[in-house]
């Protein structure tokens, strides 16, 4: 038995303790480190959301701490990435003081976790989560008798009372201030089945059911929903309205968003024309640079400010890991992770985010074949481009204006499409680059619960949406200037950018597209929102990105440079099957380390994209269509 | 009555009596609540039979076929 000597808070001078969160995934930890530092901070109801310690500070009556909020893991012998972090972590001896987070309604297994960090560590306090939920299934925890079992303090809380968060960081502050040092383990074998043991003992000796409540099957209402024929339908309709909820939002805030941008925008050009600031400086940075940043905020802040908060909720709620289990057989038939259908959800709101969220799958090979495919599925960047020519095929095979319904259905087909594309890649990687048989993984599979909307909305606003704005105007940002310079760069008559419509071409023509389509979604590389409007830059042989405009307008001028409704598939397609965007394969590049990699991340999906164009395009000339 | 747990109906309680999976499987299902002993029930499983959802310790772990066959249970009378 070692003891261990560690810096109390009092004892760093002026700097404020540090106060590390462990705990299993879903128990609650962060939504109780969020209440109390305020932090942006996302907390999901699947494994793996916090996937690098998150920090914040709070002040407790009148004393500073540093808060640390560890990714969750299930014991401290690290398998995943985001278990490493923590057991790093907390092997690094950088924490003052350890909270560790339990679940009321499960206490037995995530307190596994708990004892083996009470071993570990002296200032060690458990934090009972989820005292309401275990309360309603008629559960009556003896917290003094499990504190003296466990011979650490023992704190309930419900993680939604602020109330609570501050009683258990009173418990903190004692801890802290307590001068006996608990004598402890680290070095002693770890012995899971005998922990398991004790654990049960000690369960059985503090908790006690209350008989006179009722407890409801819980497990019912997941056999309904399993049933084959209510869960198809059920994800079709959630995926249909939540489409049709972030367009219809959308297409009402974009509007005005843009009004205001280009109106500012007009206002800073005729400021520049008062001040007659010469012509090669205004150009590229009024009509070059702030215009695409103006076109890409009002194009893509609404969809992702909508579907992001949505998304959210689908995930508070714990739906994601029911879809990811009903889905998992398709994906064994890949030889995939069935929590690849949790990152392909994540891919519609924003594929680098995907990507990102691929760290849950502990596999390599299972994680390769979820980042190579993800930009399959179209992401918030694309839905307003394809929604556009959706509408203008309608038009073009002749359907009257169509109102809101039918492009959402259409749009639910083209969603339909792309999921099969990346079920069909992801069985042609598992069966020749990266072959291999599934491996073993085990999902965790949250109880419903109802999300706290309110916090919802703020946090994955400014979590996600935020995150990922700045990060295509960053990307944005130069691409305007490129595309400036191209359209007003002239080698004799024409501008550069006709030259290459002129070079892309016969080339195009070949999979049912035209120049012009294809030099758009190379130069919408940055970010595919501007894609559209490039194009209708070139058609417009205009200098400057025009403001957006309506449908009508659009599909004028695309029919008058030689559209037909073939054409708008073939861009469907193209736009939904071409490499992934730059902000994209920057973070493939980052998560693989492979240089490789990334590029058969580019290659994979534009290939099978020209391929279907080709067959398309190919298909209609047999028939004479 | 010995089974696997891909074997055990849906419904029907067991204790576990031994994992045999890869070193790193079996020390992630000890965690998780599989050790000897612990009782186990088949609470709903996907369309088609796999994965299967099971409650072990208060919480729902599912597993696929392949991999419950490596748990073997005993059933209770």
């Amino acid at each position: 038995m070692g003891l261990r000597r560690r810096q109390s808070g009092s004892d760093r001078q002026g700097k404020a303790p540090t106060v590390s969160f462990v705990g299993n995934p879903n128990v609650g930890k962060s939504t109780l480190f969020n209440a109390l530092t305020g932090l942006r901070q996302h907390t999901g109801n699947w494994t793996g959301k916090t996937v690098e310690n998150a920090e914040g500070f709070c002040t407790h009556r009148g004393s500073r701490y540093r808060l640390v909020d560890l990714p969750g893991t299930y014991s401290l012998a690290a398998h995943s990435p985001e278990e490493r972090i923590a057991c790093a972590y907390l092997g690094s001896d950088r924490a003052d003081a350890v909270v560790i987070v339990c679940d009321a309604t499960a206490l037995e297994r995530t307190l596994l976790l708990g004892l083996q960090v009470i071993r570990r560590f002296s200032r060690a306090i458990v934090c009972v989560n989820l005292m309401d939920e275990a309360k309603k299934r008629g559960l009556v925890i003896d917290l003094d008798r499990l504190s003296a079992r466990l011979g650490v303090p023992v704190i309930g809380t419900s993680a939604r009372k602020k109330a609570d968060a501050l009683r258990l960081m009173d418990g903190v502050e004692a801890l802290l201030a307590g001068e006996e040092e608990r004598p402890v383990t680290p070095d002693a074998p770890v012995d899971t089945a005998a922990d398991y043991a004790l654990l049960e003992e000690i369960c059985q000796d503090c908790i006690h059911t209350d008989p006179t409540r009722r407890v409801l099957d819980r497990e019912a209402l997941d056999r309904f929903l399993m049933k084959r024929w209510v869960s198809l339908p059920i994800m079709g309709l959630l995926l249909l309205l939540v489409f049709w909820i972030t367009l219809f939002g959308a297409n009402a805030v974009s509007s005005v968003l843009s009004d205001l941008l280009f109106a500012a925008l007009g206002w800073l050009e005729r400021a520049a024309e008062a001040m007659s600031l010469p012509e090669w400086l205004t150009g590229p940075l009024l009509d070059g640079v702030l215009r695409t940043v103006a076109w890409i905020v009002s194009v893509m802040l609404p969809p992702m400010a909508i579907f992001f908060p949505l998304f959210t909720l689908l995930e508070d709620a714990g739906l994601l890991p029911r879809i990811a289990f009903r889905l998992d057989r398709r994906f064994a038939a890949c030889r995939a992770c069935g929590k690849q259908a949790l990152t392909i959800c994540m891919g519609f709101g924003c594929n680098a985010a995907g990507v990102v969220g691929c760290r849950i799958i502990a596999s390599k090979r299972e994680r390769l074949i979820a980042i190579l495919t993800n930009a399959m599925v179209p992401c918030n960047g694309r839905f307003p481009a394809l929604i556009t020519v959706l509408t203008i095929l309608l038009l073009a095979l002749g359907a009257p204006q169509a109102g809101g319904l039918l492009p959402a259905l259409l749009l639910a087909l083209v969603v339909l499409f792309a999921l099969g594309a990346t079920f069909a890649a992801s069985y042609a990687l598992g069966h020749t680059l990266l072959k291999g048989m599934p491996s073993a993984y085990v999902l965790e599979i949250p109880p419903f619960r109802r999300p706290q909307i309110g916090k919802v909305l703020v946090r994955s606003l400014i979590d996600r949406t935020l995150y990922v704005l700045g990060r295509a105007v960053m990307v944005a940002a130069p691409c305007g200037l490129l595309i400036w310079l191209l359209a007003n760069l002239r080698i004799g008559e024409l501008s550069v950018l006709t030259r290459c419509t002129g070079i892309l071409q016969p080339f195009s023509e070949l999979f049912g597209l035209d120049g012009a389509t294809l030099l758009a979604f190379v130069l919408g590389s940055p970010a595919n929102e501007i894609v559209l409007p490039i194009l209708f830059m070139i058609y417009e042989n205009s200098a400057i990105l025009l403001e957006p405009s309506g449908v009508g307008t659009l599909a004028n001028v695309l029919f008058a440079n030689g559209w037909t409704w073939k054409t708008a598939v073939c861009f469907v397609i193209f736009a939904v099957l071409h490499w992934p965007c730059a902000t994209t394969l920057w973070t493939i590049r980052r998560e693989t380390g492979k240089a490789g990699l990334t590029l058969l991340a580019a290659a994979l999906p534009t290939a099978f994209g020209l391929l279907l164009c080709l067959l398309f395009t190919c298909v209609c000339r047999l028939f004479g269509i | 009555m010995n089974l696997s747990l891909a074997s055990l109906p849906l419904g029907k309680a067991a204790e576990v009596v031994s994992v045999h999976h890869t070193p790193e499987m079996q020390i992630r299902l000890f965690e998780l609540g599989m050790t000897p002993g612990c009782p186990v029930r088949c609470i709903y499983s996907a369309p088609g039979g796999d994965p299967r959802a099971y409650l072990v310790r208060g919480t729902v772990l599912a597993l696929r076929n392949a991999d419950a066959k490596s748990v073997e249970v005993r059933v209770w009378d």
